[in-house]
């Protein structure tokens, strides 16, 4: 089965067939300045990834450059490396792919 | 550390309550920042004939304004987060062009009307758009079909009459032509996978295209009741936006596995204002306000 | 922040005794020097839950918030208005987004959240359970409603949590745009016809109280308060949200010539605030507990959208699947010649 199916945040949830993969989006907002992390969204494809990509985090302020990338496909240090926690270190970008259970009577906040 | 925070939160408040440079603009076209019409002079050039000029803003300005009622009414009900987004853009930027149009028409046709007395004060049968923007939205293939359509040959008209000698309306169609880029793309890549996706999908969209089919010839027709005498060559006209918009359509559909049915075109012209009867209730929705407060300010 | 215990042993029972405690301390340091706890740091897991469920209950706001004033966006009364009202309402889908993002930083996935939506276990808040009958009411939710959350979600740029802070300053920048324009909205409105007058005074008459109910019960009754605040998600109490409101809102109420409705409120000189009434906190409980004026059709409307469009999302799912086989062949087809 391909991820595109699987689709949850990363390699590890449920399956479900319409559920779209997670992808980071970094945006260079003008000329001489690095691409920098904006956020994420879901989307079918990298087509689609930076359609949603533009038209949420830039509002298609056009010149600006987008990357996406899905977001189990980036490798990510550990913020301290000589945590014996985290081996291998080059690990998932989030450290906790499968949902935590929250309790179901959430008070108003 | 306390300190500073306290402070960063009162500049927060603070910045809140002041003025910001580019009031309306942001909220008016939801993605330009800058007025397309600045600096533009409005006085009619001699070689331009008033009434057809006219007449060609309040037709495209009624296709938009239309169009983007039927994309509002998507609101909260997207099959995706993101597609609320996307048809929200869309639906912006064609209210955006419908706001401009009509403030050219007012300029023109000798009336001096605002937006709003086109917008909200007009019968049905003084609006002049084509029938295929004002088909209820369906289900999302049928939206979806109908923006393709509407895009391609939007952006094939309005692409020409950015070099039109109406300097205003050749800055509306300059500032529109790339958001139609982006709404054909945005359709047709949605029509793409909607026509190779899955069996259901493929069956809404060859389903959406056959509800369709019969309003195509009203768009292309349409082209050539408004824009002779406006376009500074006539001869890039109507023969040329209908090859580009039907084979802009083939291609799309080709690549999606579907194809564009050949069925005998709808009665309808609503450039001479015979509509369909799905108009009527769409402008009583959108003018209740205005009308049941006709003094009001807003 | 021994919540979520068994879990946290089951998944760490191999590494050494120790770890944990370690962990804590270089945990709470961070937070005492006020610095940010990034998506891979280790954390509580009493802090992973309340961030995901204070987040997803704000994000699920956002996108249930859309309604109330969405059904407006297709009769505003001024093409003005109407582009105005469509821009703030798909911001608020941008909004939903942004959150749902940063509660993904925590392991928590949309298509989850949503379903605890759809199926009430998770709430939103309860001010969009009220109606809006008149387009007064766009106006009165951009001045109290979006008000009320830029004082609640102001100090929440500063929360301790990187990526929710970083989401609220965007937000908190574009909502400061949509209490303007509802209350430039309500500001021409009052200049307007005595109709309009009298539309803005009841509908300031049906908003005032359930905006005050925002913020919260009052902190004596705010059980999950005081782990939030010691974790610095949460930086101010309800109480001291809901009395800057209160200061904040009067004078603009003067200002504008309406009455807020609420015959205890006034000035004290010696506290330096105002004094007000206390809000019927039993009208809030109903609400919440799904009793409210529109929480059926709020959620209706959500499980509507997401049904309707479940053919849709697997249409794009399949079509990428099928053109990720596509270039695979071709590849392969490649390798073979």
């Amino acid at each position: 089965m391909s991820d595109a199916q699987i689709g949850r945040n990363g390699d590890n949830g449920t399956p479900s067939k319409g559920d779209w993969p997670l992808y980071e989006v970094f945006v260079r907002g003008k000329r001489g300045l690095n691409h920098v992390h904006v956020g994420s969204l879901h989307a079918a494809d990298d087509t689609m990834a930076l359609t949603h990509a533009r038209d949420l985090y830039t509002r298609r302020n056009e010149g600006v450059s987008i990357w996406v990338v899905r977001s189990s496909h980036i490798a990510a240090s550990t913020r301290d490396e000589k945590d014996p926690f985290f081996a291998p270190s080059a690990d998932k970008v989030y450290r906790h792919p499968t949902f935590y259970d929250i309790p179901d009577d959430v008070p108003h906040i | 550390m306390s300190s500073t925070e306290a402070a960063d939160d009162d500049h927060v408040y603070l910045s809140l309550a002041e003025g910001h440079d580019d009031g309306d603009a942001r909220w008016a076209f939801g993605t330009g920042f800058s007025d397309p019409l600045h600096g533009v002079d409005t006085a009619v050039p001699d070689a331009v004939d008033g009434s057809a000029l006219a007449a060609v803003c309040l037709a495209l300005g009624d296709d938009a304004l239309v169009a983007s009622q039927r994309l509002a009414e998507w609101c909260t009900r997207a099959p995706e987060l993101e597609e609320e987004v996307a048809l929200a853009n869309i639906g912006l930027d064609l209210l955006g062009q419908a706001r401009m149009l009509y403030a050219r028409c007012g300029q023109v046709d000798g009336t001096d009307r605002r937006e709003d007395a086109y917008a909200y004060f007009r019968a049905p049968a003084d609006f002049r758009n084509v029938a295929l923007v004002e088909l209820p939205n369906g289900d999302f293939a049928l939206s979806i079909a109908r923006l393709l359509i509407l895009s391609t040959w939007r952006l094939a008209l309005l692409s020409r009459l950015a070099g039109t000698s109406d300097p205003v309306l050749a800055a509306i169609a300059a500032k529109a032509v790339p958001e139609l880029t982006y709404h054909r793309q945005y359709a047709a890549d949605w029509v793409v996978r909607l026509g190779d996706g899955t069996e259901e999908s493929h069956r809404r969209m060859r389903a959406a295209l056959r509800e369709l089919a019969p309003y195509v010839e009203e768009l292309l027709t349409a082209t050539g009741d408004t824009v002779p005498g406006i376009l500074a060559a006539p001869d890039t006209g109507t023969e040329a936006v209908r090859e580009e918009t039907l084979g802009v359509l083939r291609q799309v559909l080709a690549a999606a596995g579907l194809d564009l049915p050949e069925r005998p075109a709808a009665p309808y012209r609503g450039r001479g204002g015979e509509h369909t009867e799905h108009l009527a209730p769409l402008l009583e929705e959108l003018q209740s306000v205005a009308r049941e407060h006709p003094e009001a300010t807003w | 922040m021994a919540a979520g215990p068994a879990r946290a042993a089951e998944q760490d029972e191999d590494r050494d005794p120790g770890a944990e405690s370690r962990l804590q301390a270089g945990f709470d340091a961070t937070i005492g020097k006020d610095q940010r706890i990034e998506p891979r740091d280790w954390m509580p897991e009493g802090y992973r839950r309340t961030l995901v469920r204070q987040i997803a209950q704000h994000a699920h706001s956002e996108i249930i918030g859309m309604q109330p004033e969405g059904e407006w966006i297709t009769r505003a009364p001024s093409l003005r208005r109407k582009a105005i009202l469509f821009a703030k309402v798909q911001d608020e889908a941008g909004h939903g987004l942004y959150l749902y993002s940063a509660a993904e930083t925590l392991g928590a996935d949309r298509a989850d959240l949503t379903e605890r939506l759809i199926s009430g276990r998770q709430k939103y808040s309860s001010i969009f359970n009220y109606p809006t009958p008149t387009f007064a009411d766009v106006g009165v939710i951009g001045w109290f409603v979006d008000g009320a959350a830029i004082c609640n979600q102001v100090p929440l740029c500063r929360s301790s949590y990187g990526p929710y802070a970083r989401a609220m300053v965007r937000i908190c920048k574009e909502e400061s745009f949509h209490q303007r324009q509802g209350y430039e909205l309500l500001l021409t409105m009052m200049r307007g016809t005595q109709a309009q007058r009298a539309m803005v005074q009841d509908a300031v008459d049906r908003w005032w109280w359930p905006s005050l109910m925002m913020f919260g019960p009052p902190d004596g009754d705010s059980p999950n308060s005081a782990a939030s605040m010691a974790w610095k998600i949460k930086r101010h109490t309800n109480d001291e949200l809901r009395q800057r409101f209160v200061d904040m809102t009067v004078p603009q109420a003067e200002k504008l010539g309406v009455t807020l409705p609420d015959p205890q409120l006034r000035w004290n000189e010696k506290r330096g605030r105002h004094d007000f009434g206390t809000p019927d906190w039993s009208e809030l409980k109903r609400v919440i507990a799904g009793d409210g004026p529109c929480n059926d059709e709020r959620v209706a409307r959500r499980t509507a959208a997401h049904e309707d469009g479940a053919w849709v999302r697997e249409a794009a799912a399949a079509h990428a699947a099928k053109q990720a086989a596509r270039a695979q062949a071709r590849t392969h087809e490649g390798a073979a010649a």
